[in-house]
């Protein structure tokens, strides 16, 4: 059938079974804005900023495991997403950018809102697009989203000129599509994965180091099942949370800079790494020297560049973590020995009572880790949690209860302030039945706060915890360990009146100073549905611990904070 | 230890693809030595052979995130045969008989003549180029531009 450049992206996200659509329409996407008007299979939400349409499609991705989907206009609309796009990226999240593009033929001139689109998404894409002709845009929208969601996820962004937009054209829409220079490896090499379950038998301190790619390759069911045969301990990255759940024996929690002090000296002294989907970040590994010195280490991801970047590894396996773990499964059921490495989990248990995670509370002042931990007991795991990047974040990781994979919606490789508040909106439209939470700083929640309005408009009832302590909390924190205590520009004394701001926008305030103010705040918000704030007073000097200094061993934790 | 490695590429020839591949080197700090780019033969391929300089950990990323490239086909550095050519500018007062015969040494040969300047050229193996511009230095040559390895898989 022949159809415009428009209309076949409607009939692409229709194939692709697209539902909602995070955007904001200009110049360039007039084309497609009034096509998108005619249709009725996709919801549309009209953001206030491009940055928060992709990082909602984002937390829409992250929430459901589906491709999230943005479309922005050229210049100032593309470049107001790249953030959000780099976001992605370093995540590993599926998505596909539409971005509107001048004419074809203006392209190159320096016209009214003309950028090198493509040439700026490079970098920060798994695969983008210049569409330059009709015929080629079924195809490239094809596999644009058959790249989004295969092998290792990632953002792919198209950038579509306004006359393509319209010119009309031939659509057939591939079904199917098999790129010659694209092949991921899902199965894992037979012999490596033999290799790696003797090597597992016959270690004494095995450790699972569980990453986010765990969560991209729905490994969940088969990482419990070798938990529950093999018993052995597992540590989860920031973008792991929730893989295991809280509730799990074999967790020892968080690792990594500000990882628990079991997890950080189970890391140190295990002599056998089995990381799972997880890329070795600075963050997790602190002084690389130091790491991990004693392990032998087997690293199964379906990104071979992944593999030997930052440590060298002895058994590889490049494919999907829940396949390959299903294998080594297989191999390990019928005679696995579990007691060969209980002394290693009764001295683990050790390091756990030592310094066990745990904080001061304190009934005169609100302490965030206690709001975190309310938070989780009142949500009780019907909850995304999404947060923005900073203090409250980490303390989010390392206190709230988790108890599945994609519950916990957080900005890990490119640490974005402003992903919360929009990545919470995203989330809410993938499943409405849950309660969307975004836990903010009130640094972060006003990098995107102009999204309370898209909220109440669109009426995605998102409620908002802004941890106050008027500082930039982590800078500050760096700045109080590491600068003498120089607070070069962390102080954030004069802040607006949060709660007549989440008004003027049409929804409910709250301000919580006590336990008691917060428990009713947070449940009012809930029971009333509605886009909510709350200004929670907290500490304002309290501190996320433990912590491992930049290019710091992993096991040389800073503990307690100086009195 | 740093070394030199030529690695060959071949690549779907669509817009842009050696803009992800330069960008790639570029994004991370890779070095390139010498880059060569031609589409193949009755194919919708180009092959791209690139000289490049890293320890064996720099080299290893380098074939992997190349590989990674979705319209990369393949990524090799098995034993290739390589070839480079030069084109020298010299003033027409030099001697062009004893440059002429230079030269012919390296598979070349007086290619332009002018009122003002001779172009010569050569092709030959990278280093036994790198010979024969040690060996007409003397004749100050005016400008020089070499082509970057061109390769072909020996095996």
């Amino acid at each position: 059938m022949e159809l415009n450049g428009s209309l076949m992206l409607m009939h692409a996200l229709k194939n692709e079974g697209v539902k909602v659509v995070f955007g904001y329409p200009g110049g360039a996407a007039l084309n497609i804005y009034d096509e998108i008007y005619k249709q009725d299979f996709f919801r549309h939400v009209l953001v206030r900023h491009e940055q928060a349409a992709v990082h909602a499609a984002d937390g829409y991705a992250r929430a459901s495991g589906e491709v999230g989907v943005a479309i922005v206009t050229s210049g100032p609309g593309f470049t107001n997403a790249v953030t959000g796009i780099a976001t992605a990226y370093m995540d590993s999240i599926p998505l596909v950018i539409i971005s509107g593009q001048v004419p074809t033929t203006l392209i190159g001139t320096d016209a009214f809102q003309e950028i090198d689109a493509v040439g700026i998404s490079r970098p920060c894409t798994k695969h983008n697009y210049l569409v330059k002709d009709i015929q080629s845009l079924p195809r490239i929208l094809k596999e644009a989203f058959f790249i989004a969601r295969s092998g290792r996820p990632g953002p792919v962004h198209i950038d579509l000129p306004k006359d393509i937009s319209a010119t009309i054209g031939e659509f057939d829409y591939p079904q199917t599509i098999s790129l010659e220079t694209y092949k991921p490896t899902y199965k894992g090499n037979a012999r490596q994965i033999q290799k790696a379950a003797t090597a597992i038998k016959e270690s004494k301190r095995p450790l699972l180091y569980i990453g986010g790619g765990s969560i991209s390759s729905n490994a969940r069911d088969s990482i419990l099942k070798l938990c529950e045969i093999t018993k052995i301990p597992a540590i989860e990255t920031l973008m792991a949370r929730g893989v295991l759940g809280s509730d799990c024996e074999n967790l020892l929690g968080m690792v990594g800079m500000h990882g628990s002090y079991v997890a950080n000296m189970a890391m140190s002294e295990a002599d056998l790494l089995i990381a799972l989907g997880a890329r070795f970040d600075d963050r997790v590994t602190g002084k690389l020297s130091e790491f991990a010195k004693g392990a032998d280490i087997i690293h199964i991801d379906i990104d071979p560049s992944s593999i030997s970047k930052i440590v060298q590894v002895d058994y590889p396996i490049v494919g999907d973590v829940s396949s390959v773990v299903c294998e080594i499964v297989e191999l390990l059921k019928d005679n696995y020995n579990c007691e060969i490495h209980k002394t290693w989990r009764d001295s683990l248990k050790k390091y756990n009572a030592l310094h066990p995670l745990s904080f001061k509370d304190s009934n005169e002042v609100l302490k965030p880790q206690w709001v975190i931990q309310k938070v989780g007991e009142i949500v009780s795991k019907n909850a995304f949690i999404s947060t923005d990047v900073g203090q409250h974040q980490m303390w989010c990781a390392q206190f709230y209860p988790f108890s599945s994979p994609r519950e916990f919606i957080t900005s890990g490789g490119l640490g974005t302030m402003g992903f919360g508040l929009p990545a919470a909106m995203g989330a809410k439209c993938a499943n409405p039945s849950k309660i969307s939470i975004n836990i903010s700083g009130d640094g972060s929640i006003l990098m995107n706060i102009q999204e309370l309005l898209t909220c109440v408009v669109e009426n995605i009832p998102v409620i908002n915890i802004v941890l106050n302590n008027n500082y930039l909390g982590m800078v500050r924190q760096w700045q109080s360990f590491f600068y003498d205590e120089r607070f070069s520009n962390t102080n954030l004394e004069i802040q607006p009146d949060f709660v007549k701001l989440v008004e003027s926008f049409g929804g409910v305030g709250y301000v919580c100073e006590d336990k008691d103010s917060f428990e009713k705040a947070l449940k009012d918000a809930i029971s009333q549905n509605k886009v909510a704030l709350l200004d929670v007073r907290i500490d304002r000097m309290e501190n996320v611990l433990p912590m491992v200094p930049t290019g710091g061993a992993l096991f040389n934790m800073i503990l307690e904070s100086k009195e | 230890m740093d070394c030199q490695k030529t690695i060959t590429i071949i690549v779907l020839n669509e817009h842009g693809v050696l803009s992800r591949i330069s960008g790639l080197f570029a994004g991370r700090g890779y070095n390139i030595e010498a880059l060569n780019v031609a589409p193949m033969l009755d194919s919708k391929f180009s092959k791209i052979t690139i000289t490049t300089k890293g320890d064996n950990k720099v080299l290893e990323q380098i074939l992997k995130q190349l590989n990674k490239l979705i319209p990369v086909l393949k990524v090799y550095e098995s034993d290739f045969c390589g070839l480079e050519a030069i084109l020298i500018k010299f003033d027409i007062k030099e001697s062009l008989n004893e440059l002429s015969a230079i030269f012919s040494g390296y598979g070349g040969r007086l290619l332009e003549v002018n009122e003002k300047f001779a172009v010569f050229m050569a092709y030959d193996t990278s280093s036994r180029i790198n010979n024969l511009l040690q060996a007409i230095k003397s004749f100050s040559p005016r400008d020089i531009t070499r082509s970057g390895i061109l390769s072909i898989e020996a095996n």
